[in-house]
C-alpha cells in the first residue's frame, strides 16, 4: 500500500520540522518528505490542505482493561477509540487482572494487539511480585517479554527497604521504573484533595504531603540507586518543583501528568461529581497552573490520558464508594488543544508532550516522521470543533468528566504502520 | 355589598339567638372556638359580647385540610390554641362563610384530636345557600346569602369587619367554608 | 453550592432537604416556623394530623441509630403517614444488588418519600438523583457531610431560647473533623445570621481550611468560650482514641471537656447544647449536662417538630411543582 498524504502542514517535533510539505508512505514505512521517491505511484492519496499532519500520537498512560476487566473495556473498544483522537502508541500499567508479573500475561496483551492491530501496546511489568509491596517480581523475565519498564501501578510499597531493592534492581536490569508517587498512610482512604471542599462535603481528603513526601523518598532512592525513574501523574505544584530540582541536580529523572488534573480542580469535584473521582486527586487552581507550568519549563516532559474506562455501576454508587479514574482518551489531543487555544501551551509544546517526549521516555522509535520510521500518523483538523457527548463516545467508559464541554480539533485520519485505522465520517 | 354596622348588627343577632340556643339547650358553661381567620374575629367579637368566662379558642385547621396533597403547606401557619379542655363541654364552634362545609369537617376533626366535647354548635356569619358538599348545616346563621356563579364572599377584617363580594375566576380546588 | 439545584423545585418550594448549606434565610426560618407550629400537636391527647394520610415514608438506615431512626418515625406517625422501617447493613447492598436496585425496589412498593442515612458522604445527595422525581428525599445523616434536620433542630431551640440570631455568638465544640451535624449547625448558623461561630478542638480533629466556612477556630477552650451565647457539644466516638488523633478520654475531657468552671468563660445565660447520646466525663461533665443551663432534653422533644416540618414542607408541594406527579 502507497498513500501520499498531500499539501498538509507537517509538525514533528521530534525532528523540529514544522511546515507545509507532503508525506509518502510504502509498506508500512515512511518513505519520503517533501520530495516524492523516485517511481513512487501511490494507491491512496490523502488531501490534508488547511490540516495538520502529526506523527500518531503516544499515550504513557491507558488501561485497556484486559486481561481480567472485560467488563469494562476491551482491547478492540479502547484502542479504536485511541486511534479516534490520533493514538497509536499506548503505555499500560500492569495493574490487570492477573497482574503482569508472569510472562503468560505479557503474551496475552501481545497477542489481544495483534487482533486489534490498531496500535502499539507496550506493557509495563509489575515491579513487586502481586504490586503487593513485598517480593520482587521477576522484572528481567518481563523485560525479555516484552515489557518496556516497571511500575508498581497505583500500588503502595509501604517498605523502604523494598523499594530501595526494587530501584536497585531495577537498575542492574537497565530498566525504568514508572514510579506513582503516593504514600498509603497520609492518604488515609481519602478520596478528593485535602483541602476547604473535602472539607465542606465532608469527603475523607488526600493531603498534599501524601504526594510529596512519598516522592521525596523515592528521589532520594534515586539518588541512591541511580536508577532511571519516571515520575507517573504528578498532582501538585509542589511535585513539579521537587521534579525540577532533581534535574537540575543530574538525577535521570522524568514525569508526566494527567491530562485531567490540567484542565479541573477539586471546584470540579463539587455536589459529588463521581465522574471527577480521580487518582491523584484533583487539587487547586494553584497546582494546576503549576502543573502547566512545568510542561512550558520542560519539567513534566508528557501528558498522558489516564484513561480508566469503568462500567456503569463502578461510578453508580455515593462518591467515596466509587472506582476512581475517568475515561479520557478520546479526548486527550483535543484537551490539549483547548490548553492552546487559552494560550496556556503553545501548539509545539502541546504536540510534543503527546509524542516524541513520551516516545523519548519509553524508549521507542516513534512519535517521529523522520524518513524509515513505521507509518504511525494521524491528521489534524484545527479548525473544527466538537462537544463532548457521554453517549457517543466511542471507548466502553462512559465516565468522562468533560461532559458538554466544546472542545477545538478533529482527527480525520490515523494510520496505523501505513494503513488507515480511523476516518472521520 | 356590606359596611361595618351591617356586620355589627348581624353579630349581635347572632349574640341573641346563641345565647337562647344554649339556654333551650341546656348548655353550661359554652366553650367557644373560632377558626382561623376570619372565624376568629367574628368570635372575638361574639366572646366579648357573650362574656364567657373561658378564654377563647382559636383553631388553625391547615393540617387537617383535604386538599394539602395538591396545594401543599400554607405559607404562613400558626398553631392552634386551645386552652381549654375540650372533654364533655359544649363547643360553639365559629366561622366566617359557611360553604363548601370542608372547613367545618376539618375544624371537628381537629377538635376531637384534642378530645370528646359534649355537643358541637356551628354559628357562621354567612351562610352561602345551596354550595355544600357534605352533608353540614349551621346552627345558627347571621345571614344566607345566594351568590351567582363565578361571585365569592369574603370577610375583610379585623378591624373594622366588613363582607365583600368580589368576582373571581374559579380556580378550582379551594379549601373555603 | 452543594445541593441546592437539586434540593429545590422549579418554584423554590423544597423538595428535598438534603443540606443546610445555600438554601435561604426564609427558608430555614419558614422550618422553624413550621416547627413551632407542629410542636403544640405533641401536647394534645391526640398526638396525630391527618396531613400525611395515604402516603408511605420509607426509613432506610443503611447505617445503624435508634434514636434518629425513632423520632423519624415518630414524626411520621403524628403526621399520621405510613412508615416502612428499613435497615440495609452495606454488607448486603455490596452483595450483587447495588443501592440503585435497592431504591428501585422501594420504589416499586409506592413510597413517597425516604428518609436516608448513610455512612458515606454524599450519598443522600447521589439517591436524590436517582429516585423518580415525585419522591422526596431527607438527609437524616451522611457520612461527615451533613445532618440538617439535626441542624435544624439545634436552630429551633436556639431561638426558642434567644429569640433572634443576630448577634449571637455560637461555640462548637468537639470532634469537627468528622461531624455532619457540625457541618450543617457551621451552614445554618451563618444562613441565619449569627454574629460569630467558633469551633474549639484540637487541630487534630479540624477539618483543613475549615475558616473557608466562616468560622473561628479555637484550640483553647477557655479563650473559645469566652463570652458565647450558646456551648454546642459534639460526641466524642470512641474510636477515634484507637488512631493517632487524640491519647486518651481523659486528657481530651481535661482540655476540652465542658464543666461548670469552664462554662463561667460564657455569659450567664448562655445555652448547653448535644445533639447526643452524651458521653458523660468524656466531653461533659454531668453535673452541666443535668444542669439548669442544659436543653439537651428540649433539643429531642424538638427534634419531632422540626422532622414534622421538613417532611410536611417536602412532601406538601402542589404537583405541577413535582416534575410528573400524577
Amino acid at each position: 500500500m502507497r498513500i501520499v498524504i498531500k499539501g498538509g502542514r507537517v509538525i514533528d517535533t521530534a525532528n523540529s520540522l514544522d511546515g507545509k510539505q507532503d508525506l509518502f508512505i510504502a509498506d508500512g514505512k515512511i518513505v519520503g518528505l517533501k520530495k516524492e521517491p523516485e517511481g513512487f505511484e501511490s494507491d491512496l492519496q490523502i488531501d490534508a490542505k488547511d490540516k495538520v499532519v502529526l506523527p500518531g500520537l503516544v499515550d504513557l498512560c491507558a488501561r485497556l482493561r484486559e486481561p481480567g476487566h472485560t467488563y469494562k473495556a476491551t482491547f478492540q473498544s479502547e484502542c479504536q477509540a485511541a486511534n479516534s483522537s490520533g493514538i497509536t502508541s499506548i503505555c499500560c500499567p500492569p495493574d490487570t487482572k492477573p497482574v503482569i508479573d508472569t510472562t503468560a500475561v505479557v503474551d496475552l496483551i501481545h497477542q489481544r494487539t495483534r487482533n486489534a492491530n490498531r496500535t502499539n501496546v507496550y506493557p509495563l511489568a509489575a515491579l513487586t511480585l502481586g504490586l503487593k509491596g513485598e517480593h520482587l517480581a521477576e522484572m528481567d523475565t518481563l523485560r525479555r517479554a516484552g515489557c518496556i519498564g516497571v511500575s508498581n501501578g497505583l500500588a503502595p510499597i509501604e517498605s523502604t527497604e523494598v523499594l530501595r531493592r526494587a530501584f536497585e534492581y531495577a537498575h542492574s536490569c537497565g530498566l525504568t521504573v514508572f514510579f506513582f508517587a503516593e504514600d498509603y498512610s497520609l492518604k488515609n482512604n481519602g478520596v478528593v484533595h485535602e483541602g476547604p471542599v473535602s472539607t465542606r462535603l465532608g469527603l475523607p481528603g488526600i493531603p498534599e504531603t501524601a504526594e510529596t513526601i512519598a516522592l521525596s523518598r523515592a528521589l532520594l532512592l534515586v539518588e541512591q540507586t541511580q536508577v532511571k525513574a519516571h515520575f507517573c501523574r504528578l498532582s501538585s505544584a509542589r511535585s513539579v518543583s521537587m521534579i525540577a530540582t532533581a534535574q537540575e541536580q543530574g538525577l535521570p529523572v522524568t514525569a508526566d501528568v494527567s491530562i485531567c488534573n490540567l484542565h479541573l480542580t477539586e471546584m470540579d469535584v463539587a455536589d459529588y461529581n463521581n465522574d471527577c473521582h480521580l487518582q491523584p486527586p484533583l487539587r487547586n487552581e494553584r497546582d494546576r497552573k503549576g502543573l502547566i507550568e512545568g510542561i512550558n519549563k520542560g519539567v513534566i516532559a508528557a501528558v498522558c490520558s489516564d484513561h480508566q474506562p469503568h462500567d456503569a455501576d463502578a461510578k453508580a454508587a455515593p462518591f467515596s464508594q466509587t472506582e476512581a479514574g475517568a475515561s479520557t482518551i478520546e479526548h486527550l489531543l483535543p484537551l490539549m488543544l483547548h490548553l492552546v487555544n487559552r494560550k496556556e501551551i503553545k501548539l509545539e509544546q502541546a504536540i510534543a508532550v503527546l509524542s516524541s517526549q513520551p516516545a523519548n521516555i519509553l524508549g521507542i522509535d516513534k512519535g517521529t516522521l523522520a524518513v524509515g520510521s513505521d507509518a504511525d500518523i494521524c491528521i489534524l483538523d484545527l479548525d473544527s470543533s466538537n462537544s463532548v457527548d457521554k453517549a457517543s463516545l466511542l471507548s466502553a467508559g462512559k465516565n468522562t468528566p468533560f461532559k458538554g464541554w466544546e472542545l477545538p480539533g478533529q482527527i480525520t485520519h490515523t494510520l496505523f504502520n501505513g494503513n488507515v485505522v480511523f476516518q472521520q465520517d | 355589598m356590606s359596611d361595618e354596622t351591617d356586620v355589627k348588627q348581624l353579630i349581635s343577632e347572632m349574640v341573641t339567638a346563641i345565647q337562647s340556643h344554649t339556654i333551650s339547650n341546656n348548655y353550661a358553661a359554652p366553650l367557644m372556638i373560632g377558626i382561623k381567620t376570619g372565624g376568629a374575629w367574628v368570635a372575638n367579637r361574639l366572646h366579648q359580647q357573650l362574656e364567657y368566662k373561658d378564654p377563647l379558642g382559636e383553631l388553625n385547621i391547615a393540617f387537617y385540610r383535604d386538599d394539602f396533597s395538591t396545594l401543599g403547606m400554607h405559607p404562613e401557619v400558626s398553631p392552634s390554641q386551645l386552652p381549654v379542655d375540650v372533654n364533655d363541654r359544649h363547643i360553639i364552634l365559629i366561622d366566617d362563610v359557611l360553604y363548601t362545609g370542608r372547613t367545618i369537617r376539618a375544624a371537628m376533626n381537629e377538635i376531637f384530636d384534642y378530645g370528646r366535647p359534649a355537643s358541637v354548635t356551628l354559628a357562621v356569619l354567612i351562610d352561602r345557600s345551596s354550595t355544600r358538599e357534605l352533608p353540614i348545616q349551621a346552627d345558627i346563621i347571621g345571614k344566607t346569602i345566594a351568590l351567582k356563579a363565578g361571585e365569592h364572599v369574603k370577610l375583610l377584617g379585623p378591624e373594622p369587619l366588613t363582607i365583600s363580594i368580589d368576582t373571581v375566576r374559579n380556580t378550582g380546588t379551594q379549601n373555603t367554608g | 453550592m452543594t445541593g441546592n439545584k437539586i434540593q429545590l423545585d422549579k418554584n423554590g418550594n423544597l423538595k428535598h432537604f438534603l443540606t443546610t448549606e445555600g438554601l435561604s434565610q426564609s427558608l430555614l426560618q419558614s422550618i422553624l416556623d413550621h416547627a413551632e407550629s407542629f410542636a403544640s400537636v405533641g401536647e394534645r391527647a391526640v398526638k396525630k394530623v391527618p396531613l400525611l394520610r395515604g402516603k408511605t415514608i420509607a426509613n432506610l438506615f443503611f447505617e445503624p441509630s435508634t434514636r434518629t431512626r425513632t423520632t423519624f418515625e415518630l414524626a411520621a406517625k403524628r403526621l399520621s403517614a405510613d412508615i416502612l422501617n428499613l435497615n440495609i447493613a452495606t454488607s448486603a447492598t455490596s452483595k450483587g444488588e447495588t443501592l440503585s436496585d435497592t431504591l428501585h425496589t422501594l420504589e416499586a412498593m409506592h413510597c413517597d418519600m425516604f428518609v436516608v442515612r448513610h455512612a458515606n458522604s454524599g450519598a443522600a445527595h447521589y439517591i436524590a438523583t436517582q429516585v423518580a422525581p415525585h419522591i422526596s428525599i431527607i438527609n437524616a445523616g451522611d457520612g461527615r457531610h451533613a445532618h440538617p434536620t439535626q441542624a435544624m433542630l439545634d436552630m429551633f431551640t436556639i431561638r426558642r431560647h434567644k429569640k433572634t440570631f443576630e448577634n449571637l455568638r455560637v461555640a462548637i465544640v468537639g470532634d469537627i473533623l468528622h461531624s455532619r451535624v457540625a457541618r450543617s449547625e457551621i451552614h445554618a448558623l451563618s444562613t441565619l445570621g449569627a454574629l460569630e461561630t467558633r469551633i474549639i478542638a484540637p487541630q487534630t480533629l479540624i477539618p483543613k481550611d475549615v475558616e473557608n466556612l466562616g468560622v473561628q477556630v479555637f484550640h483553647d477552650m477557655d479563650e473559645g468560650l469566652n463570652g458565647v451565647d450558646v456551648v454546642m457539644m459534639l460526641r466524642l466516638q470512641k474510636e477515634r482514641m484507637r488512631g493517632a488523633l487524640l491519647p486518651s478520654e481523659y486528657e481530651y475531657f481535661q482540655r476540652y471537656g465542658l464543666t461548670s468552671k469552664r462554662l463561667e468563660k460564657a455569659k450567664p445565660d448562655a445555652i448547653v447544647m448535644h445533639p447526643g447520646p452524651i458521653n458523660r466525663g468524656v466531653e461533659i461533665a454531668s453535673d452541666v449536662a443535668d444542669g439548669e443551663r442544659s436543653v439537651i432534653l428540649q433539643q429531642v422533644s424538638h427534634g419531632i417538630a422540626v422532622r414534622m416540618a421538613v417532611m410536611a414542607m417536602t412532601m406538601g408541594r402542589s404537583p405541577e411543582d413535582s416534575g410528573d406527579k400524577k
